[in-house]
């Protein structure tokens, strides 16, 4: 059998090793997600990606890919599920899109606004979350965090240095900063960190530079989500 | 003054009537008038009955967020909220803004004010000065102005939109863009934006000495009636430039009292407070700010364009000096305090803005790359402009982390309040008192405040006729009679 599947239809080639995701990057077929990044492990956390193989919805981004699988991605019952996430994921933090610094540059805006999101759904929390601007060059506005866990894996896999980690379960969950104090000042990061480039929303930005880039000019001002991820843009 | 009309000695014995909402202005607000049995007013009010927690909901968001965040104050003025935070953290980081920056801004500003008068006088106002006071309520609207007077209404559409394309390409969007950023602005203007904006350009010239004319003529046609209506005499307060111009964007301030002496000049604003103070009063969630020196009872003042263009000693484009000039020798030479004369001197400023906008577009600067500056660091940020409807007050306090840990804002609106209120016991006291009410008297009142273009909330929905509803109450709170105007502008009882 030769290393192929099809993704809606179409066939693809895949390594040994390679996940559905990875497999479908390289072929330029978009799968939505969020907290999966390339550069680092999948995480398998956010769902977005999940598809459908075999009849069974599964987790893209870790599932391995296996000759003559046949996945289905861009159906109107995912895509409905995926909004539905992404609904969740509106309700549980507090977003305000419009005055959002991180707006036109936001994978989870945009996201949104690719799957078709026109309003919210469910009724908001508006949980009450903490914003940490101790750090001299770093912002953590944790109403924004979607718990993906990416700044977890950029500090301890590529930073080496382990800032960041989840704790508390279920809505009580929230990002911890390592540090005695808890605070993003008192901890090791540095504004040069891969923790610090890889948030998808706007929980971890670097301070003074909000609405720099005019309307007009910003990640997803002219290119949907679909488009700019397999043209190779993450960040 | 009709002070007196604040508050009635004896309300228990008066029946009440309510003017809810107010029709044609920017948001929330209503009129309580309490009569007696010969309908003769003992108490009018002007209440604004919306509340927006802004100054809290901003406490703990960086700095750098304001200027777009405090655009959600108003849907029709954000740009005014935009460049006033601006300003003021630009004395965060520090900065003295480039040529390039603060042109930009400044072009942005005059597009605002375009379009914040251009609607006003078009939309809201002119219905009342075209077709009169009371007359047809059906018709009273500015669909009736489109058909009675297209080509007057055509225009005032292209005005509007005019002002808000300058938004949007010195801004990013028409609404709640993000031009400016502290320390100056994340773009520049293009050579093809310029050359658009300059296609059309002498038609809204022309178009706005139009409405300067439009206004003379009507307000000329029956001086003594508009310069009566509502009149009181007042101090006025507004920036002006070092050398006594017009300057919307930045300046120093000035007042003036009722007689035309100067109170204070080219007072730093940052130092606002040692000024002007704002007292509370339990009937309305606005506030009423006072000129310290003279005192809580005598002290209210007027904002907005009749202020500006009664203050200032010259406003530095040729039309709309020629304009100025005429605006005053209609007042003997001397301030005018008509109320209705804020229309006028509305559209002379509408004047001045396109032509400030010409000058604008055809200035290199406006093309350059030098975008930001800073310096040193700040903690306290006071930024002052003079916003389409006046003074507009921002001062926020930033602490170490970049957190904003206080906001105090006196927005245009708000320095009115007194001088609305005087309005509406002048009209009630002229035209209502002892009469029958009727819808077009009613209206008479509306039109005081409307003079004002009062903006109450953020909330936009006033464009055409809002449902409007008057009860008259007996003194035992027994509903009396009836008049209910609904959204179609059809009034039954
Ligand atoms: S982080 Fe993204 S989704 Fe959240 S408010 Fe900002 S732009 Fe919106």
């Amino acid at each position: 059998m030769s290393d192929t599947l099809t993704i809606d239809g179409k066939e693809i080639p895949y390594r040994p090793g390679q996940t559905i995701m990875d497999a479908a990057m390289a072929a330029g077929v978009y799968i939505p997600h969020l907290c999966h990044n390339p550069e680092f492990k999948p995480h398998g956390s956010c769902k977005l990606c999940m598809v459908n193989v075999n009849g069974r919805n599964v987790a893209s981004c870790t599932m391995p890919a296996a000759s003559g699988m046949t996945v289905l991605n861009d159906t109107p019952e995912l895509n409905g599920a995926r909004r539905s996430l992404l609904q969740m994921l509106f309700a549980e933090g507090n977003h305000l899109c419009p005055v959002c610094e991180r707006s036109g540059n936001c994978h989870l805006q945009a996201l949104a606004y690719y799957l078709g999101m026109t309003n919210p759904h469910y009724v908001q929390f508006y949980p009450s979350r903490e914003v940490d601007a101790s750090h001299p060059d770093v912002l953590l506005d944790r109403n924004r965090c979607i718990m993906c866990e990416l700044c977890v894996r950029a500090s301890s896999e590529v930073d080496g240095k382990d800032v960041f980690g989840l704790s508390g379960r279920g809505i009580q969950t929230r990002l911890v900063v390592n540090a005695p104090t808890g605070l993003l000042g008192d901890s090791a990061l540095a504004v040069s960190d891969k923790a610090v480039q890889v948030c998808p929303t706007g929980a971890l930005l670097i301070k003074r530079q909000g609405y720099r880039v005019p309307v007009g000019r910003r990640m997803f001002d002219h290119k949907p989500i679909s488009v700019v991820q397999t043209e190779g843009g993450h960040d | 003054m009709a002070f007196e009309l604040e508050s009635a000695a004896h309300p228990e014995n008066l029946k009440r009537v309510v003017i809810e909402p107010v029709t044609r202005v920017e948001g929330h607000g209503k009129v309580t008038l309490l009569l007696d049995e010969d309908n003769r007013v003992h108490q009018a009010r002007f209440h604004i009955v919306e509340f927006r927690g802004f100054e809290k909901f901003i406490q703990g968001r960086p700095y750098w967020e304001v200027p777009v965040l405090v655009q959600r104050l108003c849907g029709i003025c954000p740009v005014s909220h935009h460049l006033a935070a601006s300003k003021a953290m630009d004395m965060i980081v520090g900065a003295r803004l480039t040529p390039t920056a603060e042109k930009l801004r400044r072009l942005m500003h005059f597009g605002q004010i375009l379009q914040s008068h251009a609607l006003h006088f078009y939309y809201l106002a002119s219905p009342d000065l075209l077709f009169g006071f009371d007359s047809d309520v059906a018709r009273r609207n500015i669909v009736g102005v489109a058909a009675a007077y297209p080509e007057i209404a055509r225009q005032g559409v292209a005005l509007r939109r005019y002002g808000q394309e300058v938004i949007r390409i010195t801004a990013g969007k028409r609404v709640h863009g993000t031009g400016s950023i502290p320390g100056g602005v994340n773009k520049n203007l293009s050579m093809e934006e310029r050359d658009t904006l300059l296609k059309e350009i002498d038609d809204m010239i022309a178009w706005s000495q139009g409405a300067v004319e439009l206004v003379k003529k009507v307000y000329g046609g029956r001086p003594d009636f508009h310069n009566g209506f509502g009149y009181f005499r007042s101090s006025f307060m507004s920036l002006v430039r070092e050398d006594g111009a017009l300057d919307l964007y930045h300046g120093g301030l000035r007042a003036r009292d009722e007689h035309g002496q100067t109170i204070f000049d080219h007072v730093d604003y940052t130092h606002y407070w040692d000024y002007i103070h704002e007292e509370v009063k339990p009937w309305s969630y606005m506030k009423f700010p006072f000129i310290r020196s003279k005192g809580r009872e005598e002290g209210w003042y007027r904002v907005g364009p009749l202020a500006r263009v009664n203050n200032c000693d010259l406003i530095p484009t040729p039309l709309a000096e020629a304009e100025r000039k005429a605006f005053k020798a209609f007042g003997g030479g001397s301030a005018l305090h008509a109320t209705l004369a804020y229309h006028w001197a509305r559209m002379i400023e509408m004047l001045h803005c396109v032509e400030g906008i010409k000058e604008l577009l055809h200035d290199p600067d406006l093309l350059g790359d030098d975008l930001v500056t800073q310096g040193q660091r700040g903690f306290r940020g006071v930024g002052v402009i003079e916003a389409p409807r006046g003074t507009l007050i921002h001062h926020y306090r930033v602490d170490e982390d970049d957190l904003i840990v206080r906001a105090n804002l006196i927005v245009s609106t708000t320095h009115n309040n007194q001088a609305m209120n005087e309005a509406v016991r002048q009209v009630a006291l002229q035209y209502l008192d002892g009469q029958n009410l009727t819808e077009g008297l009613l209206n008479y009142i509306e039109v005081a405040i409307r003079a004002f273009d009062p903006c109450l909330s953020c909330a936009t929905h006033a464009l055409g006729q809002m449902p409007l509803e008057v009860e008259l109450q007996d003194a035992a709170g027994q509903v009396v009679d009836r008049l209910a105007r609904n959204g179609g502008g059809e009034t039954a009882r």
